[in-house]
Order: structure tokens, then sequence, then C-alpha cells
């Protein structure tokens, strides 16, 4: 290992966004579905979300002139980390509640863990979101773990 | 309609094979709100961010293999777990297969395990996952 991850990056395990209020649209629900060439009914009509269909929701948007050159946004919960180029990892999902249009979510994301590993081509950071979305009476709708990788 | 008196450890999920294309990916992340270069600049994508070519997004082939699973159970069963990995790039032009097989039957609480693969033309797994279903017994 090249010790790549400090001491104070190690200390924003644990930090959290605020929460955010998302409401499900159905017409970003077809447009998910059709672009992820979904086959079930259900999904092609915006009646119920693709599992996966959260994942993107909770991204961020912001202004044009906020975005990076890589065109991403300023990433929440990064700690200053040496690597800089960003992919996705995985993801692992714990469903406890199906999504449907006009529901209201409350999404919280926190950085859960933050490691450093031996890639092929070199060293890569992995960081670790939990990011738990819930009705706005608080009823729990999904846990979702979110790896992204540095390198 | 699938019956969970009838599905048996090692049974395979129907595959199916996705291509990404420009258009494919441009609504993709437009519909998911991401504006990385990497999946439709193609000049910065290889020249700054170093890929051969414009990257196929990794949470798209998480939805690809969830897929084999939502639609292999349809209405018979609920979605509980799922998580995959990317562990190797792929790219657009390329063709990607999808598939899995049954881990686990617990004919007491009508839960299933399943292992999920996600392959390139090498026969190479560029994403591996897992889900566990529920069906009502």
């Amino acid at each position: 290992m090249n010790n790549l991850v400090t001491d104070e990056a190690l200390s924003w395990i644990g930090k959290s966004d605020p929460p955010v209020e998302i409401e499900v649209n159905r017409s970003d629900i077809i447009k998910y579905s059709v672009s992820t060439e979904q086959v079930l009914t259900k999904y092609l009509k915006g009646d119920e979300a693709p599992p996966m269909f959260i994942a993107g929701l909770s991204r961020e948007i912001v202004p044009l002139q906020d975005l990076g050159v890589d065109g991403l946004p300023p990433a929440s919960l990064l700690p200053d980390l040496p690597l800089k180029r960003v992919m996705a990892g995985g993801v692992r999902f714990e469903f406890h509640k199906k999504v449907k249009p006009k529901e209201v979510l409350v999404f919280e994301k926190k950085l859960s863990d933050i490691t450093e590993k031996q890639g092929k081509t070199g060293p890569l950071i992995f960081i670790t979101y939990l990011i738990t979305c819930k009705t706005q009476a608080g009823e729990m709708v999904l846990e979702q773990f979110q790896t992204r990788i540095l390198r | 309609m699938l019956n969970f008196r009838e599905i048996a450890v090692g049974q395979a999920l129907p595959e199916r094979e996705f291509t990404a294309t420009n258009v494919s990916l441009f609504c993709y992340n437009a519909a998911i709100w991401n504006p990385h270069r990497i999946h439709y600049d193609e000049t910065y994508t290889t020249e700054v961010e170093k890929h051969p070519k414009i990257v196929i997004d990794g949470p798209l082939q998480g939805d690809w293999l969830s897929q084999i699973v939502v639609n292999w159970v349809g209405e018979e069963a609920e979605l509980l777990k799922f998580d995959y990995s990317n562990r190797r790039a792929s790219y657009l032009g390329e063709t990607l297969k999808s598939g899995g097989k049954v881990l686990k039957v617990d004919q007491k609480t009508g839960l299933i395990e399943v292992e999920l693969f996600l392959k390139n033309e090498d026969g190479e797994i560029t994403s591996p996952g897992s889900a566990t279903v529920r069906f009502s017994i």
C-alpha cells in the first residue's frame, strides 16, 4: 500500500449531507425505463419504479457553471485524496418498499468507509456511501451502499 | 407464470443481450442526470481519462443485471436484496450478455438467492452480482 489515505481523510467517515426531499415523477420513471430497455409494463407505463431507478434519483443537480472539467458536479462528502478520476464501483441494495409516482422520498447520504487497494494498473481508493431513502412519514424505502472508485 | 415449487438450485435464469448505442447512452444519462463526459465525449474520454472508447455506465450495467431477476420472477416474488460490482469497464460497441442461476431455495420461507453475471463478447465477466427474492408461499 502507498498510504494514500491520510488520517484527516479517514476522519470524514461518518459525516453526512443534510436530508434531501425528491418527488418521484411518472415521466422520469418512463424515461428511465425506456433508456434501460425495461420489458415489464408497470415500469414502461411509469406505474412503479424499476429497482435501479432510485440509484440515479438522488444525483445532485447544480448550475452548469459549477460542473467540473469531467462534467461532474463537485462531489459532496469527498475528502482531499490524491487520486482524482472517478469510476462507478458497485452498489448493494436492501429494498423495503416499492417506489411509485408522486411519492416524496427523503434521501440521506453518509460517508461510511474509505479503503485503499492495489489494482492491476495501480493504486485505487474505494469510497463507500450509505444512502438511505425513506418516505416523509419515516418508513424505510431502501438502503443503498454505493461505492465509488478513484484511480 | 413462474412456479416457486418448480424452481431448483442450479436452474439458469433467462439470458439477455444488451448493446448500448450513442443514443441509448445519451437517453440513459439524461434520464439519470449524469453529465460525466466519459459517457458522451469521445475526445475527452480517450485523451484525458485514457479510456479506449466511450464508457458504458456502471449503474446501467447494474440495471441490466437487476432486470434478469425482476423479469424472471415477474409479479410472483418481490426483490429484497440486490448487489453488483463493476469489475471491468465496458465500452460503446460491446454487446454484453446478462444471466444468472439459482444458488439457494428455501422451501419454508419462500426465499431464493441467485447469482448474476454480465459478460462481454470474450466471455469475461464484467459485472458479477447477486439477488434475493421472496415468493409468497
